[in-house]
């Protein structure tokens, strides 16, 4: 854990050497979140509310979604960016050091200009949390925290998943992005607007709907089973399977060479 | 101009090459099209009366957008050009008998048209075939094909003259990332909510912006959205702000050149 520690320190430093990029770099994600915002915004102005949910309750599940997706995004980005690493023969000198290769991954790449989009979520959630019609006892406050950490945990299974793929393919595999950055875009309404079909796919195969739409029913009072609201807790199997694949990968993994 | 024509036919032939990734691409913009299509129908369902568009005309505007999304994405010069800009080797390209300004726009353009070129049909093959909500419509009449063909080149240009002035940041900043002009001109553009779905008066500032003559008229011209006297007028704004960005990134482009201060050694 204090490796770790060093690892972020280490990170955060060399980032801070390019205040400008940093700057830009923080900017940037400020604007992209914003006009995420933007858009449910526009949306609600104009049909006040969809399948029964309000504009403060759409708001929460955008900042759930995002400040899971951007946890994973700061610290899992060297599976984001595994593709590069295979290639310019980072992994291959990660593999002869005496630790383990996940949490080599994880210490060596950590990007905090991407902190922003956190930040903004968080801003987003302050809205929404007094306007959602939500009784916040403490057992909602629970809920609400297991949802953004557990939806940090899928959405790092998959990038596991992405990065294991890189093993066979060598190249960054784009269908893999509609899991990933589209589960974040797609994420800011509740999954159930999407149909039946995409609703059953997101809890039993990819478990986004398991951190996002279950629990936000027992949010707002419409489901009062305790299943619910640890409905969370389920989607934390979904880091199973990501890590066998990717020990799959790893054990089938052969050098780009050079 | 010859020198041009070759340019593109390189750039163009070169592009061609990534059939696998066009192809791995495409289930992304699938799902890309289908998700939100889904989610448009959602709220049709909550509301049909506010809905601002036909619903087959939102259908067509998303499923072009994901064929030609090439052709209209604030995408930036491929990079190479950023990348010459802060490494140093844009001295080798100040020193041939060409304008730079005009090799990177053929570039850029010779870029978008092969990755259009190999993405569209396989897109609009299925778009056509589709079961009933998601299917493609065939535009109204031939007069407004004629339009929307008139439109797809000019809201090309104007795209990749306005990426151009963000390239030509990099002079100034020497930062690779400029991203705020992608999302900017994403947003604004229609690229993530049709324009029509912006509540007034953001709905019309947006149309009038330059953002505005981008994908957002040949994509509503295509399905009859924008019509008649309104289309002739879009298409106008749009050789306008074409003609308004070009000048001011030559300008630019000449002013920055002459303070330039190759990178590395």
């Amino acid at each position: 854990m204090k490796l770790y520690f060093k690892y972020a320190a280490m990170n955060l430093k060399s980032q801070m050497q390019y205040k400008f990029t940093f700057i830009t770099g923080v900017v940037s994600r400020i604007a992209l979140s914003f006009t995420s915002v933007l858009s449910v915004l526009f949306m609600f102005t104009r049909f006040n509310e969809v399948e029964g949910f309000t504009l403060s309750q759409a708001l929460l599940c955008f900042s759930v979604v995002s400040m899971a997706f951007s946890l994973t995004e700061v610290f899992a980005r060297g599976f984001d960016i595994m593709p590069r690493m295979l290639g310019n023969g980072e992994f291959d000198r990660c593999l002869v050091r005496p630790r383990g290769m996940i949490f080599q991954v994880l210490a060596s790449h950590m990007e905090f200009a991407r902190l922003s989009i956190f930040v903004s979520a968080v801003a987003v959630l302050c809205y929404a949390v007094p306007n959602s019609g939500v009784v916040w006892t403490w057992d909602k406050i629970i809920t609400l925290i297991l949802m953004i950490v557990c939806g940090a945990v899928v959405f790092f299974g998959l990038f596991i998943i992405y990065a294991a793929f890189s093993f066979f393919t060598v190249e960054g595999l784009e269908f893999m992005n509609v899991l990933t950055h589209g589960g974040k875009e797609f994420g800011r309404y509740p999954f159930v607007i999407y149909g039946d079909g995409v609703l059953r796919f997101l809890t039993y195969v990819v478990p986004m709907a398991l951190f996002q739409y279950y629990p936000l029913l027992y949010l707002l009072g419409r489901e009062r089973s305790k299943l619910y609201m640890f409905m969370p807790l389920f989607a934390l199997l979904f880091i199973l399977p990501s890590y066998g694949f990717f020990r799959l990968g790893l054990r089938y993994y052969k050098s780009t060479g050079s | 101009m010859r020198p041009y024509v070759s340019l593109f036919r390189i750039r163009f032939i070169n592009g061609l090459q990534y059939r696998a990734a066009a192809l791995a691409g495409l289930s992304t913009q699938f799902a890309w099209g289908f998700m939100n299509i889904l989610a448009f129908s959602a709220f049709y369902r909550a509301n049909p009366a506010a809905f601002p568009m036909a619903f087959p005309h939102l259908v067509s505007y998303i499923w072009i957008q994901q064929a030609f999304l090439a052709l209209f994405a604030p995408w930036g010069t491929g990079g190479k050009a950023v990348e010459t800009i802060v490494n140093g080797n844009i001295s080798y390209d100040l020193v041939r008998p060409m304008d730079l300004y005009n090799r990177w726009f053929i570039e850029t353009i010779g870029d978008r048209v092969s990755r259009a070129a190999l993405r569209c049909v396989p897109i609009l093959l299925v778009a056509f075939i589709l079961p009933e909500p998601f299917r493609m419509t065939l535009p109204p009449d031939m007069r407004q094909f004629a339009l929307f063909l008139v439109s797809v080149p000019l809201s090309m240009c104007v795209v990749t003259v306005f990426m151009m002035l963000d390239t030509i940041f990099t002079f100034y900043t020497m930062s690779r990332y400029n991203a705020i002009f992608i999302f900017t001109a994403e947003f604004l553009a229609g690229g993530i909510l049709p324009i029509p779905f912006f509540p007034e008066p953001f709905r019309t500032i947006a149309e009038l912006l330059p953002f505005g003559s981008m994908q957002n008229v040949p994509l509503r011209i295509y399905s009859g959205d924008l019509a008649g006297m309104d289309a002739l007028k879009a298409i106008a704004l749009q050789a306008f702000w074409l003609a308004a960005m070009l000048l001011l990134g030559k300008l630019l482009m000449k002013h920055s050149l002459k303070r330039v201060i190759a990178q590395g050694g």
